[in-house]
């Protein structure tokens, strides 16, 4: 073993031109799979749906390429191996709100929709209200999801390529940028579904690899690989293994725990770009097996992930973590180089980046599915407008959403990522699911309960945040440096004590969606509401895959 | 007055709202929802049994049970367990005690010809 590494001194670790290359080598090969997945493109059907023909492993396979982040791979690693216990919560509540989906949302959801969200929240509703607020809501989320992404690139930036100076960032971000654009215009949803099913693929290899390796060096012994990260971090020492290192300092922090385990668990059915690949497949029974193997991809690898953190934390040591320039995300890249050399590191590196490329990719085709089909088709043309030209109009959303992504991504380089991702989920939570279970199990529900839920959970969920320690006002108490958004410290706007607004949020929309419908004289209609409860229970009528 | 409002198959089911009505779609989605609603409260309240402990009962997460592992990284490894477990019971209970049912009446609406 070659500790101590050296890294202090050096921006950068292992060799920039191997970690390129082998990026390289990835892009070029999906590209070569995108541009031959996508010879049957014609439909909107298969350009928002890849056809409905993918089958449910495969989907299971994209959902987990699409889930799995860099903010889980290098964030949950990282948060790991420095907070300890702590950071293996969040992968806890990211997969027991798979169980959400499983159960409540994606079968029903697949039977009774077509491209978009919107599509199942404005079924029984009044359409153009409803279908408006889903797509704001679709878009919000994506907004910020894709943000945290696209701000994640240029730190891995930094760390991978030895590029330090913000030009240099820059022109990567824009290069991340560009070559998914093109992924998402030629290949459609087709071709993004094969750069996510390749990806994860080699993601869950990659961190299985790693795993072995790390145990292999504590010859499988869980227990002696938690006894030598407790060894190598005397700061922490034993607390590293108990929960509470992070969030237990004060009963804030406590309660702002609380928050964000209930905006991860009930976020994740709510996430737009997650629920459109429920269209991919050609039935529920499909769409059942997808959920079913995405639990079981995303659920060993963040068993792996607990490994891979103990075990950064343990072989690389969290002094040289911190001191490393992506700090917590460099926890699993300086792992891959203390096992493996440059080689393993340049892989680990190559595969990062494509898992920031195919996220983005697979939030740009949602956000453009939704701008197409729910705004411009049936809110501006009120359905008379042809498959064809919604395509058209998709096609020109991922161009100008392709471009909002690398200015803003350039914009938040170096931004407190974290807080985007928490944003995204306690949205999707707060404005999206209380309206998607209402609309499929309440019958008395109606328009306003939908559009008071769905704005009332977006704009509480962005006002609470913008009012958050997250944003200003958060002081570290040893350094006296700020650790908001707003890195002034003598601004300080925030008067709502928590990071995450979930619990305030959540249960507010829930509320307003019971207010909303209660007081409005809009009754049922029956007719479609019957329709929708048959067809999301049985099939019947729901939309059939292409055949080619 | 819209066709998708209207089923095509069986005669004495010529619209949504009869299948809704129906016996056979009332026993259905009875079905349906005594297996998914408990479940969902069931895991619900496991994950935040979960959440409050290692929150609020740190010390007694803290217990060592063997070597370095504690109870907290048991209870964490049992949401992984509960999960899988879950998620194996319901796929094997919509394959085998639901899909035939949802299939029998579905092609009942959409008409044996399609």
């Amino acid at each position: 073993m070659s500790t101590p590494l050296l890294l202090p001194q050096a921006t950068t670790v292992g060799d920039p031109k191997v970690n390129i290359a082998i990026f390289a080598l990835f892009v070029v090969a999906t590209l070569a799979i995108v541009i031959r997945a996508s010879r049957n493109n014609k439909s909107a059907a298969d350009f928002y749906a890849g056809g409905r023909s993918f089958t449910g492993p495969q989907n299971g396979i994209a959902i987990a390429g699409d889930y799995l982040s860099a903010a889980s791979f290098l964030g949950i690693a990282g948060a790991i191996a420095l907070n300890g216990y702590d950071g293996f919560l969040y992968s806890i509540g990211f997969l027991v709100a798979w169980l959400v989906a499983l159960l409540l949302v994606a079968e029903l959801l697949r039977n009774t929709g077509r491209f978009t969200m919107a599509d199942v929240l404005s079924f029984r509703l009044k359409q153009r209200p409803v279908r408006m607020a889903a797509a704001i809501s679709t878009l919000g989320v994506c907004f910020f999801y894709l943000l945290a992404q696209m701000a994640g690139a240029g730190g891995l930036v930094a760390l991978l390529l030895g590029i330090d100076n913000r030009a240099g960032q820059s022109v990567v971000i824009a290069v991340v940028g560009l070559i998914m654009i093109t992924y998402v215009l030629v290949g459609g949803m087709k071709g993004t579904t094969w750069v996510q099913i390749v990806k994860a693929v080699l993601l869950v290899i990659g961190a299985g690899i790693m795993t072995l390796w790390v145990l292999a060096k504590y010859t499988f012994n869980l227990s002696a690989l938690l006894g030598a990260a407790v060894d190598k971090s005397p700061a922490a020492g034993e607390k590293l293994l108990n929960p509470g290192l992070q969030y237990g300092a004060t009963g804030i922090s406590k309660l702002d725990f609380i928050s964000l385990g209930l905006a991860l668990v009930l976020g994740t059915a709510g996430l737009p770009h997650v629920l459109m690949r429920f269209y991919t497949v050609p039935n529920s029974r499909e769409a059942r097996r997808s959920v079913s193997w995405a639990i079981w991809i995303i659920g060993i690898f963040y068993l792996f992930t607990l490994v891979l953190g103990y075990g950064a934390a343990a072989l690389v040591g969290p002094d040289a973590i911190r001191a490393a320039p992506g700090k917590a995300n460099s926890a699993a890249p300086l792992l891959a180089y203390e096992l493996g050399g440059e080689i393993l590191l340049g892989v680990i590196s190559a595969v990062a980046f494509a898992t920031i490329l195919a996220v983005v990719a697979g939030l740009t085709i949602t956000a453009s599915a939704s701008f197409a089909h729910d705004i411009y088709g049936q809110v501006i043309k009120k359905g008379q407008v042809s498959g064809d030209g919604e395509v058209r109009v998709a096609r020109i959303t991922v161009l100008v959403i392709g471009v909002v992504a690398i200015v803003g991504g350039i914009f938040a380089n170096g931004q407190n990522i974290a807080f985007l991702v928490a944003l995204a989920f306690a949205v999707a939570a707060s404005a999206n699911l209380p309206t998607i279970l209402y609309s499929l199990f309440w019958r008395r529900f109606n328009t306003r309960g939908a559009l008071w839920s769905i704005y009332g959970g977006l704009g509480s969920a962005i006002i609470l945040i913008a009012f958050s320690p997250v944003v200003s006002g958060k002081v570290d108490k040893k350094t006296g440096a700020s650790l908001s958004m707003i890195t002034d410290t003598g601004i300080d706007f925030s008067w709502f004590p928590l990071d995450n607004p979930g619990i305030v949020s959540i249960p507010l929309a829930f509320v307003l969606g019971i207010i909303g419908t209660l007081t409005s004289k809009e009754g049922t209609n029956v007719d479609k509401f019957a329709e929708m409860e048959v067809r999301s229970l049985t099939g019947a009528g729901a939309e059939k895959a292409v055949h080619h | 007055m819209s066709d998708t409002r209207r089923a095509a198959g069986d005669p004495e089911m010529t619209t949504y709202r009869d299948v809704q009505l129906s016996p056979d779609f009332s026993e259905l989605r009875r079905r349906f929802r005594r297996f998914v609603f408990p479940m969902t409260g069931l895991f619900l309240a496991w994950y935040f049994l979960y959440v409050l402990l290692a929150d609020y009962a740190p010390g007694f997460m803290s217990t060592k049970i063997g070597g370095n592992i504690n109870i907290a990284l048991l209870l964490g490894l049992g949401q992984f367990v509960s999960t899988f477990a879950i998620t194996l019971l319901y796929v094997r209970w919509a394959d085998q005690k639901f899909d035939p049912d949802a299939k029998h009446l579905r092609d009942q609406i959409e008409g044996e010809t399609q």
